[in-house]
């Protein structure tokens, strides 16, 4: 191929990555972590209990009543999944109470009628509906709906204990303790409420059923979004100016070559973003701090390309030979080096979780575009140019013939 | 610009100089570490943070105040912060309930209008010991893997060179962070683990260079070889440590308060992690070499 169609080649290909990384971008965007957009992480762990024990059935169980409940409680794109053997991660943006959230989540939510002794004569899971309302005073309440069995065993209690008091509990929390005055069958009230909020929260608990077992908060992190809103904009920033120094420092020392790392360097950054779109990554902040690492390396790998491609021309080479041999040598300390780093963020990402795995996977992901660009973009730019006065003088690359160091 | 000459620049040969530094960074190091112990986050020693935003001036004593109110003012402390976009309370105590959390919440919107909850995070006991295992089992199996990579592309004695590296770096890192007393948190395991890696890159680059004049000048002495690639890759570790160090600089000061500690280990870890692979790294493997060669002999 003659040099000018190689070229128009190599131009071809540099607009023809932007361009993808571009539309990978605007159609899938990126996927903003709870730490900046906002929202609730929380960690639950199933505790054992004498009667169950942890399989993935009861799992599946609790997976899904905190579902229901979630659903419940109005809260969007929700994500519920368990991991490991007894844990499941809730993650909720958008939540405008996240520790009231929590707590309706998290409650094992167990009703119980008990006897005055206490031994309990009847368990929720007889209950087919619960509602909140108001009674004939006006007071919140919750009204409850029992299915054919429970409206038989609850005729009998309530005639058993007729004139006595039976409690209504919550877990351990007792609701009411009302005195049984006539024979129910199929509904009963519960009240005692400050107001219908209050009762709400509770009918939906009854009515979603109990957590197969109780599960404790092992973890739980809540931003509010102007916390995340301020992170992203300060982010967003300091990368801007931290990428402008480093930019007008390439342009100081390598002069003309120092323009196309620069350049070089922006198309990484749209590579990146367009990559971490398509690959549907959740951006985090420990994940923005990967990318900083992996646009240091980026710079690293340019460094090292014009430093062999300076010592090349001063041992007296053409610029068409010294850019081919400085590559070709910077080629190897770059993958050297750069599969060190990459051997280290794969066995953090295999063996840790939560923050230090975000970090690890866009590190991983970084420095396999900062040497995608490194080796091809870089290169073309400067094969494009080399013909160009810019690159030929003296003084590209911070070369210095004067002093002869690889005789 | 940045250019030296290897036949006047003889770093390898005072390399005792250079020992005698590493030997006292290490050990004043880890002193600091006995002594001043390490400022554990949340993420490792477990427990609630809560922080808020005011819209008005809120001294901690006001909030120290509601707290009172709520019974939970004990074991509470307080700190605050300034930002440019807010000024805002942080409040850790001992463990706290669920509901606990949120009546602490509603008693500090409640008595200061305007007030916002920031975030609130919870961590159990239990997760901070994991995270702790976690990583340990992480750095030993990352050490593995790279000795491994290293010996099949070097040689083995590279391969331990680079771990003492390594090493040296992050007992520095950890001694300059508990003599500040600074938070360790999630976000600083990170920087540690972004420092070896890091590190492991200065490193290799400079050991590739050494590689390639064995091959280069096949009857030059070790040290020589040593030398000239460590002169001759100057420029490189001076402008890539320069472009790294201002932007992290840069990110320090305008990237907020949540990615501050990272961006402090980092400065400190890179800057310590170029000035290793040139001054403790291949000082190392010369006088390895040294003594290797002096028993062939003997």
């Amino acid at each position: 191929m003659r040099y000018k169609q190689k070229r128009r080649l190599k131009i071809a290909f540099i607009v023809g990555v932007i361009a993808l990384a571009i539309f990978l971008y605007s159609f899938y965007g990126i996927n903003l972590g709870l730490d900046l957009e906002g929202g609730a992480h929380i960690v639950l762990q199933a505790q054992e209990t004498e009667g169950r024990t942890i399989d993935r059935e009861t799992m599946a169980g609790i997976v899904s009543v905190i579902e229901r409940r979630v659903n419940e409680l109005g809260l969007s794109e929700p994500v519920i999944q368990t991991e490991g053997s007894d844990r499941i991660i809730v993650e909720l943006p958008a939540v405008d109470n996240p520790s009231e959230a929590i707590q309706t989540i998290g409650r094992t939510a167990m009703l119980t009628i008990r006897n005055p002794e206490g031994e309990v004569l009847l368990t929720g899971d007889r209950i087919t509906d619960a509602r909140a309302s108001y009674d004939e005073h006006g007071r919140a309440v919750v009204s409850f709906q029992l299915d054919r069995e429970g409206s038989r065993e609850f005729e009998e209690i309530t005639r058993m204990y007729m004139g006595q008091r039976i409690g209504i509990y919550l877990d351990d929390e007792q609701l009411t303790n009302p005195t049984v005055q006539s024979v129910i069958r199929d509904q009963g009230q519960i009240t005692g409420y400050a107001n219908v909020r209050e009762a709400e929260e509770h009918a939906i608990l009854i009515r979603e059923g109990a957590l197969p077992v109780p599960v404790e908060v092992m973890e739980s992190r809540t931003v509010g979004p102007t916390l995340g809103a301020i992170a992203i904009q300060q982010s967003i920033r300091a990368g801007l100016i931290g990428l402008a120094l480093v930019a007008l420092y390439m342009i100081f020392y390598y002069k003309f070559p120092g323009i196309l790392a620069a350049s070089s360097l922006i198309i990484y950054g749209i590579v990146m973003m367009g990559t971490l779109a398509g690959l549907q990554a959740v951006l985090t902040l420990p994940g923005i701090a990967g990318i900083i690492l992996s646009i240091g390396m980026a710079v690293d790998a340019n460094i090292i390309i014009f430093e062999r491609i300076k010592d090349e021309r001063n041992s007296g080479k053409s610029i068409r030979a010294a850019i081919d041999a400085g590559f070709k040598r910077a080629y190897i300390t770059i993958v050297d080096a750069n599969v060190t780093t990459l051997i280290t963020a794969s066995i953090l990402a295999y063996f840790t979780t939560g923050a230090v795995r975000g970090f690890a996977v866009t590190l991983i992901i970084g420095i396999l575009v900062s040497m995608f660009t490194a080796f091809l973009i870089t290169r073309s730019l400067i094969d494009v140019f080399s013909q160009s006065s810019m690159i030929q003088t003296e003084q590209s690359f911070g070369a210095n013939r004067g002093v002869q160091q690889n005789v | 610009m940045f250019n030296f000459d290897s036949s006047k620049l003889d770093l390898m040969g005072k390399r005792k100089i250079w020992f005698i530094v590493g030997g006292a960074v290490v050990i004043l190091s880890l002193l600091s570490l006995l002594v001043f112990g390490l400022n554990l986050g949340i993420d490792f020693a477990g427990g609630p943070i809560i922080e808020f935003s005011f819209a008005e001036e809120v001294t901690t004593e006001d909030v120290r105040g509601v707290l009172t109110e709520v019974g939970i003012a004990e074991d509470a402390t307080l700190q605050t912060t300034t930002e440019d976009e807010y000024q805002g309370i942080i409040i850790r105590t001992g463990e706290l309930a669920p509901d606990e959390i949120e009546q602490v919440e509603n008693a500090v919107l409640a008595e200061f209008s305007g007030a916002e909850v920031l975030r609130t995070d919870m961590v159990g006991p239990t997760i901070g010991e994991e995270l702790r295992r976690q990583a340990l089992l992480a750095l030993l199996v990352a050490g593995l893997a790279m000795v491994a990579y290293i010996s099949f592309r070097f040689e083995p004695k590279f391969a331990i060179t680079t771990l003492a590296t390594l090493s040296h770096d992050v007992i520095f890192t950890v001694g300059i962070f508990a003599l500040l007393g600074r938070e360790i948190n999630t976000a600083f395991v990170a920087a540690l683990l972004t420092i070896v890696g890091y590190s492991i890159n200065d490193t290799i680059v400079i050991f590739d260079r050494i590689r390639e004049n064995m091959k280069l000048y096949r009857k030059m002495p070790f040290i020589e070889q040593a030398n000239r690639a460590v002169v001759d890759t100057l420029p490189r570790s001076i402008n890539t440590s320069m472009t790294t160090l201002v932007a992290i600089l840069a990110i320090y000061f305008f990237g907020g308060a949540a990615i501050r500690t990272f961006m402090l280990a980092l400065f400190i870890g890179l800057a310590v992690g170029t000035y290793s692979s040139i001054f403790v790294a291949s000082p190392i493997l010369v006088s390895w070499d040294i003594r290797s060669k002096a028993k062939a002999k003997s």
